[in-house]
């Protein structure tokens, strides 16, 4: 097992080494820019537009990582033929496919700390800078510490994605798994949907696969409670951790999935 | 065998010739916007008009979505609002509100500004109240207790539209919501006792002035208590015109008229510095049409 976080180190050196951790600069810039410019086109709805901004830019920067990197952690490795120097060292598959996952889900989440602290360090500038008045018009502070769970269930989802993309990894090669992926991610916030098919159609047996399908299908659309943090509604700290614990099982019946596929799979 | 270095390969070239490559394009496009900005067709489409629709497609980004439309929204009013153009269209306001709000719900800027922006007559505005309302009623069907939306349904048929009775209601039912401010319940008395005097049009203004919760609102408030000022002020020019007309028998067709009349002790200037407008022919008396007062709200009447 003291092989995963080796095998985890190594795909954060290579991310970085592959420049990913540049698209932090570009957040960075991009929300600089986007506070100055929003604040003259808003009519003083700057902090709204720059929270929801920077956690919908957390989400999308977050979610390429997680796919176009996830597809290619052992695809690649197939295609390159890498694959089988790695096999002949003492490493287990499953290692192997962990090592991956636990790498990557590192990247994402020095990614979004990273994030978060550029968001907090913008949006305290544009509070300190701000009247005392017109900061008690905002409907919640700037430096609002609520906007921390929807970070963390953006993390949560990206992680979900991950596991989406690696489980496709294994068997597939990386553009039939980066379609499937972004299919999934596409159908996951349409998933609830699926749940009251019966309402929608007189045939039983389709309302049974609807509801088949959306207990299998990832449901993604709980992940977002941007606009409840945004507009300083009430998020549970019960729904954050049944949401997470979704996630969590999830994601293991993905790794297991992901393991038993690699392990059966031949590379001769 | 040596190879040989590409003028674009050494630094300083290759800088002279990206600057210059820059500077013709960016010369070819000003100069075709300037040329053919007459015949290119504008744009003023709004492609998914459905917000329910965009919602779906925005999967879970639809608060951002909203932030993008009611960007488009501002600039759909203030781009027309600015416009030199003789026929101003706001068509698209309405739509891009309601699709902001449907968007986001709880996009609490959009139902109070877009009130203002849609109630605004023309020029400065589509003069649409009746959309204003609606876009009212569908906040407080999402957030039923912000009083200040019940408020602002009040002013728009207190001020646009001078019924004051509905205006009171509005007060009353505003002043209802748990945490409301306290002047409401004596705003609705006052409208229905004095509704549409300008003392309470005043007061209501005021009101509204010192409890703004942002610039936007606190501008719009003092630029209303100004035209109450302008109207005032062609009240007296009004006086001014009538006793002309006592002593000449017929209304005056200038300002030096009534200037060497002694009746006025120079040209009359609104609160912005623009100067008033007397109509040669009908006698009416307003504000000019380029002052920031223009137009006043219903009282630009001619001396009797």
């Amino acid at each position: 097992m003291a092989v995963i976080p080796q095998i985890a180190l190594q795909v954060f050196r290579e991310s970085v080494r592959d420049k990913v951790l540049y698209n932090l600069v570009l957040f960075a810039v991009m929300l600089i820019a986007a506070s100055y410019l929003i604040g003259q086109l808003t009519a003083g709805q700057d902090v709204k537009i720059i929270k929801d901004l920077g956690l919908g830019a957390t989400q999308v920067f977050g979610l390429f990582i997680a796919v176009f990197i996830g597809i290619g952690l052992v695809s690649k490795e197939v295609e390159r033929r890498s694959i089988y120097s790695l096999l002949a060292k003492p490493v287990r598959r499953y290692e192997l496919v962990l090592g991956k996952y636990a790498g990557l889900v590192l990247t994402l989440a020095v990614n979004i700390a990273v994030m978060a602290v550029a968001l907090y360090a913008v949006l305290g500038y544009m509070a300190w800078v701000e009247t005392e008045e017109f900061r008690q018009s905002w409907e919640a502070p700037a430096t609002d510490p609520a906007m921390l769970l929807a970070i963390f269930l953006i993390f949560a989802q990206l992680m979900l994605v991950t596991a989406i993309a690696l489980f496709f990894s294994t068997f597939l090669g990386p553009i039939l798994s980066a379609m499937l992926t972004f299919g999934l991610i596409v159908v996951g916030h349409f998933n609830a949907d699926l749940r009251n098919f019966e309402n929608v159609v007189d045939s039983r047996a389709a309302a049974y696969l609807a509801k088949v399908l959306y207990y299998v299908l990832p449901n993604l659309a709980p992940f977002d409670v941007k606009a409840e943090v945004v507009h300083a509604q009430p998020v549970s700290l019960g729904y954050v951790a049944l949401t997470t614990g979704y996630a969590v099982t999830y994601i293991g019946a993905l790794l297991l999935a992901a393991m038993f596929i690699f392990a059966r799979r031949d590379f001769k | 065998m040596t190879s040989r270095t590409h003028w674009w390969e050494r630094p300083a070239p290759f800088a002279v010739a990206m600057v210059t490559l820059v500077a013709v394009f960016a010369t070819s496009a000003e100069v075709r916007d300037r040329v053919y900005a007459g015949s290119r067709v504008e744009t003023r489409l709004l492609y998914i008009q459905d917000g329910e629709v965009l919602t779906r497609m925005a999967l879970s980004f639809d608060v951002l979505l909203a932030d993008v439309y009611w960007i488009r929204a501002l600039q759909h009013y203030g781009g027309t609002k600015r416009s030199e153009d003789g026929e101003k269209r706001y068509d698209l306001l309405g739509p891009l509100l309601d699709i902001a709000t449907t968007l986001d719900p709880r996009f609490n800027a959009v139902y109070r500004f877009g009130a203002i922006f849609l109630t605004e007559g023309y020029p400065n505005g589509p003069g649409q109240p009746d959309l204003a309302i609606a876009l009212l009623q569908k906040g407080i069907e999402e957030m039923p207790d912000k009083w200040e939306y019940y408020m602002d349904i009040g002013f728009i048929y207190y001020w646009w539209l001078q019924d004051y009775d509905t205006a009171a209601a509005w007060f009353e039912k505003a002043a209802d919501v748990p945490g409301a401010s306290w002047w409401l319940r004596s705003l609705a008395a006052n409208t229905l006792a004095t509704g549409g005097s300008r003392a309470s049009s005043r007061r209501l203004w005021q009101q509204m002035y010192d409890t703004a919760d942002n610039d936007w609102i606190r501008n719009e408030s003092a630029r209303r208590l100004t035209q109450l000022r302008a109207l005032d002020d062609i009240d007296e020019l009004i006086g001014a015109a009538q006793r002309f007309i006592a002593q000449s028998g017929r209304p005056p067709r200038s300002w030096e008229e009534l200037i060497e009349a002694g009746l006025l002790a120079g040209f009359p200037v609104d609160p912005t510095g623009r100067p008033y407008v007397i109509d040669g022919t009908s006698g009416t008396i307003n504000v000019s049409s380029d002052s920031e007062l223009f137009p006043l709200p219903g009282e630009t009447l001619p001396p009797s």
